[in-house]
């Protein structure tokens, strides 16, 4: 049986649910091992964190150089462990972060790589939806490691319990992975809703909210759901640039999407035209995000939010 | 200071993209120079201008490299007449297909052989939409890779770069020494249009067309043949079922939640 490896990844200390959907994925192909690049004596309690998901090894390096050294230094500590394994797959998030480390560790080990992929079978092909939604491709990586980067919520994680060894390796940063250094990280004001690309749920709000996304946000709560906006409200400066959705900002594939007030210009659906169930609210009937929209509703989203979150209200009631 | 550009001619982003034998078909969809690159054309020509400029007279340069089929000229062409000085485009039959491992072999092959301070890249292209190809330039060159960037200071006295970048993690400001390749987000600058001036100087700017024996890398290694990912096949979606549209007549929004508890999404 193969080897797959995934990288585990953590915010605030918790395991993300993307680890446990990479390593969904990885079961299908072989044995997973979870690596773990930690800082100095967080290795134990991260390792401790993966009790779900179908995880049989941990491996966990300990480096004050993945902090400073971000992508260089995660890169160059997989290309050794990568070399020194040969895992058949190495499965990582599609995130920002996720596939720059993909690309490099592809250059250390001289492997191919396949970005942004939203299923991986058990001979390892992967699908990739490409095209702003419209065409949906089949690959696999001919050459080295099959190096992966899945996106979030693409996948029902298996979070059956497990109890993985755990092997902490000692690991040198090569000099070349030490040149751009972090100075200093100023963390989000954490609003309390959930991350952007993993959220279950996306309430997002554009150019119709005239930079009012007091509704947007009322039904997001209720629902416990990110707050997304579309590039019209960052460039009016409504909402930050970091919870863009689209072409240039971030890819989204919740299980529910509800665009307020959005057009639905192409670059914006790039962003978003993989999610699961996608509703409208937009005055003007001839928007092209209608074409995409499993319910779309012409009407004023000041009116239309505030009553849906009451009939929310009501139902739970 | 040397500082050099890297640009890719795509399809306009408005055109419908389809496959043909497993690559993106080109052929009949317009060409534009990637939005995403004018950024780093920008973002360039704004460091030099805070240094005493480049072009005749000016401490330093701009060299804009691009790979692509022989009409990627038209990309670069832009990218001249908005203030850059000069360009070096690899074009060969063999580098059709090439996928981002290749793409970056040949742009670094380019860029170690000519010496250069600093790469500029855009964060990705509309087309394919990786964004590694900056991190693998830098991987490859074995310089300090700064990406993302929301805003730059680059100090050509000393030698050093920073950016500021908003991630996941929040607001990281990144230091290195040149050499060094950054990527620029769309925010970072407004790019100017290029003038009748500019686009007149551009005409008479130096225009290197080289094939990709003379950056010493092999066919093999290069194009659909030396890709290591092989595409299985690609497939049109079907388009999404047109789902209900209604007008608001007072009650959608209680129509909307009866949706989303039908569909057990609330």
């Amino acid at each position: 049986m193969s080897d797959v490896f995934v990288l585990a990844q953590f915010t605030d200390g918790i395991a993300t649910n993307t680890t446990i959907e990479l390593a969904t994925y990885g079961a299908r192909i072989g044995s997973v091992t979870a690596v773990i690049l930690a800082a100095p004596g967080a290795g134990a309690a991260l390792a401790a964190q993966l009790t779900s998901g179908p995880i049989a090894h941990v491996i966990v390096v300990e480096n004050a150089d993945f902090a400073r050294y971000g992508v260089s230094a995660t890169s160059d500590a997989l290309g050794q462990l990568v070399a020194q394994h040969r895992p058949s797959a190495l499965l990582i998030s599609s995130s920002a972060f996720g596939k720059e480390v993909a690309g490099c560790v592809a250059v250390i080990i001289d492997s191919g790589i396949i970005t942004d992929a939203v299923d991986v079978s058990a001979d390892l092909i992967a699908t990739q939806i490409i095209f702003g939604g419209s065409t949906t491709v089949h690959s696999r990586i001919s050459h080295g490691c099959s190096i992966i980067t899945l996106r979030p919520n693409s996948v029902t994680a298996d979070i059956t319990s497990s109890k993985p060894d755990v092997n902490f390796v000692e690991l040198a940063i090569a000099d070349n992975a030490k040149k751009a250094e972090t100075l200093s990280v100023e963390p989000p004001v954490k609003g309390g809703r959930p991350d952007l690309t993993q959220a279950n749920v996306i309430i997002s709000g554009g150019r119709g909210t005239s930079g009012d996304f007091s509704g947007v946000e009322a039904l997001a709560d209720l629902l416990g759901a990110a707050v997304g906006a579309s590039r019209a409200a960052t460039d009016a400066g409504w909402y930050p640039h970091s919870l863009q959705v689209g072409q240039t900002g971030k890819t989204v594939s919740p299980q529910l999407y509800v665009a307020c007030g959005i057009s639905g210009a192409i670059q914006h659906r790039a962003g978003m035209q993989t999610s699961k169930t996608i509703v409208v609210i937009n005055k003007d009937p001839e928007a092209p995000i209608f074409e995409i929209a499993d319910f779309g509703v012409v009407g004023d989203l000041f009116n239309v939010l505030p009553q849906a979150c009451e009939a929310v209200r009501a139902r739970r009631a | 200071m040397k500082i050099a550009v890297c640009v890719k001619q795509v399809p306009d982003s408005w055109a419908e993209k389809t496959m043909a034998n497993g690559l993106l078909d080109r052929a009949g969809v317009d060409a534009v120079l990637n939005d995403l690159d004018e950024y780093a054309v920008e973002e360039a020509l704004r460091i030099v201008e805070a240094h005493g400029g480049n072009g005749e007279g000016g401490a330093h340069s701009i060299t804009v490299i691009s790979m692509g089929p022989d009409r990627a000229t038209d990309a670069v062409r832009k990218a001249l007449s908005m203030g850059a000085d000069s360009a070096v485009i690899v074009t060969d039959s063999a580098l059709s297909g090439s996928d981002a491992l290749a793409t970056s072999k040949v742009l670094a092959s380019v860029i170690a052989s000519r010496g250069f301070d600093l790469v500029i890249c855009g964060t990705e292209s509309t087309d394919a939409r990786m964004s590694v190809v900056p991190a693998m330039l830098a991987q490859r060159l074995g310089w300090a890779s700064l990406t993302f960037a929301g805003a730059t200071e680059v100090n050509p006295e000393q030698s050093t770069v920073m950016i500021t970048r908003d991630t996941e993690v929040g607001r990281e400001k990144i230091a290195a020494k040149l050499p060094a390749v950054i990527s620029v987000i769309e925010k970072i600058n407004d790019p100017r249009y290029p003038s009748f001036k500019g686009i007149m100087a551009a005409k008479k700017k130096s225009m290197e067309v080289i094939n990709l024996e003379s950056t010493g890398i092999t066919s093999e290694s290069v194009g659909s043949s030396g890709a290591w990912s092989i595409v299985e096949d690609a497939q049109l979606r079907p388009p999404r079922g047109a789902g209900i549209k209604v007008v608001d007549e007072g009650d959608a929004g209680n129509q909307l939640v009866g949706f989303l508890a039908e569909r057990k999404l609330i």
